[in-house]
């Protein structure tokens, strides 16, 4: 039977009436509809569902939903703020810390987790700090690049026009 | 019948309903992941007990320290006392899990659940911790070679909650370390661990606790390992004699992280690495925590 509750996630408040053996990622992305943080191992080993809990990271897919209820979720979705990425998200791109995007939102999040304890990280410390977050694509070089320009402080704006998600990719066109 | 969730705000709401056969969840870190891999389905009733009041302390004295069992493994790295006087459960505490571990994992949550390979168990033998378990009929203290029983398996009773770890002070001229073998830097459990504790005095062993993880059912002491060092002045050969001695008590399974034999090979070199380093440490040398203050998952306090 499910129970009523609320989630407050990126400061917005949901009702919401859940399985009570439902995980914190399941009720945000089926529930919630906030589809960023991805299910990838399903088993706390890759790092894909991490969200911040009252601002310390958790791995959402072995989380139970109801023990997240008056406290403060933050996912992917809530980094940016009013701007359309902010700048760790700008580094990533920046840096080619992105190629297939799913272990993406999962770093971000881990990412603002190390970047908070440690403004200043150094190469093994971006590098242990992540190690709970799996990446097959990149092979980490250019994510720890983009934390020590976050760090830097100094990430340009992105070049051209504004990412929509909606955009119609150019070679698309006509 | 359906599952059902609730919150326990205090010690008395959270007994009472694990009395009434709901089950604890704390950190909630291997709750959920248990389930999923088979090892037991998730319980039909849980009680959260992660906000009970007064649970989280972590009381520092000269007597040793008392942590509330909701202290999580953050906590534990964060705190200067900790790492300075009982060093080999900062190393333990630093590398479990990741850092979401760290921040949402707590210590009596780790004690309960009684994995043979969990990465505190050892120093928590090494420095003779007590476990107390409450029920609402009283509580009782116990050492943790009477708490363990088996893998996963604990003597404490259904209705009984453990509610602090109390950890001695340890001698003058202590030096202790935890290591563990691994393949992944974190979100790794143990293939083989080890933990030792050395007392010196005018470079004589005076006391030792070697204890062993990964390589028995549940996580031991080998006294033989630790006598084969008391009264010496931990020259190689008596480093060496602890070490094999302590990988002559280990009966290991092969599983998806080592096999039986790798595991008992393995055994002698990770011993001789931790009582290496607890040398070193008694000695007043450096042996750093396996991870940066940053990556303690708290700020340092």
């Amino acid at each position: 039977m499910r129970v009523a509750a609320t989630l407050t996630v990126n400061g917005a408040s949901y009702p919401v009436e859940l399985d009570p053996h439902v995980s914190l990622l399941r009720a945000v992305r089926d529930e919630l509809g906030l589809t960023g943080s991805k299910e990838g191992c399903d088993d706390s080993e890759c790092g894909a569902c991490m969200m911040l809990l009252d601002g310390a990271p958790v791995n959402a897919c072995s989380y139970l939903a109801m023990q997240a209820v008056g406290r403060e979720v933050t996912t992917v979705e809530g980094l940016a703020g009013d701007e359309e990425v902010g700048p760790l998200q700008r580094a990533f791109l920046q840096q080619f810390g992105v190629q297939c995007g799913f272990c993406t939102p999962g770093m971000l999040i881990s990412a603002t987790a190390l970047l908070r304890s440690n403004p200043d990280p150094s190469d093994e410390e971006i590098r242990i700090g992540l190690s709970g977050n799996l990446c097959r694509c990149t092979g980490y070089d250019g994510i720890v690049k983009a934390v020590h320009q976050a760090a830097s402080g100094e990430v340009p704006p992105l070049r051209g026009a504004p990412v929509h998600a909606d955009a119609t990719p150019p070679h698309h066109a006509g | 019948m359906s599952p059902s969730f609730t919150s326990a705000s205090t010690l008395d709401d959270a007994l009472a309903a694990v009395a009434s056969g709901a089950r604890p969840v704390a950190g909630g870190t291997d709750l959920v992941v248990g389930a999923r891999q088979g090892k037991a389905p998730l319980p039909q009733d849980i009680v959260a007990i992660d906000r009970v009041d007064g649970l989280r302390s972590l009381e520092v004295s000269d007597a040793g320290v008392r942590l509330g069992t909701l202290v999580t493994h953050g906590d534990i790295v964060a705190n200067a006392d900790i790492r300075d006087r009982f060093t080999a459960l900062a190393d333990a505490s630093a590398i479990v899990g990741s850092h979401a571990t760290r921040a949402q994992g707590t210590i009596g949550g780790n004690v309960m659940n009684a994995s043979p390979a969990m990465d505190t168990g050892g120093p928590l033998l090494c420095f003779d911790a007590t476990v107390t378990l409450r029920s609402a009929a009283g509580e009782r203290t116990i050492g943790l070679d009477a708490l363990w029983t088996g893998p996963g398996k604990t003597s404490a009773a259904h209705d009984e909650l453990l509610v602090a770890i109390d950890l001695p002070a340890p001698a003058p001229g202590t030096g202790s370390c935890y290591v563990r073998l691994e393949y992944r830097r974190q979100m790794e459990i143990a293939v083989v661990g080890a933990s030792a504790l050395v007392v010196l005095a005018d470079g004589n062993v005076t006391a030792a606790r070697i204890a062993i993880t990964a390589l028995t059912p549940t996580i031991r002491r080998v006294p033989e390992a630790e006598a084969a060092l008391v009264g010496t002045k931990a020259e190689a050969d008596a480093v060496r004699a602890a070490a094999r001695a302590a990988a002559a008590a280990a009966t290991p399974i092969s599983d998806v992280r080592g096999s039986a034999e790798y595991r008992r090979a393995m055994a002698e070199v990770m011993a001789s690495r931790a009582v290496t380093a607890a040398l070193t440490r008694a000695r007043g040398g450096s042996v750093p925590i396996p991870a940066s203050p940053a990556m303690y998952g708290a700020k340092e306090s």
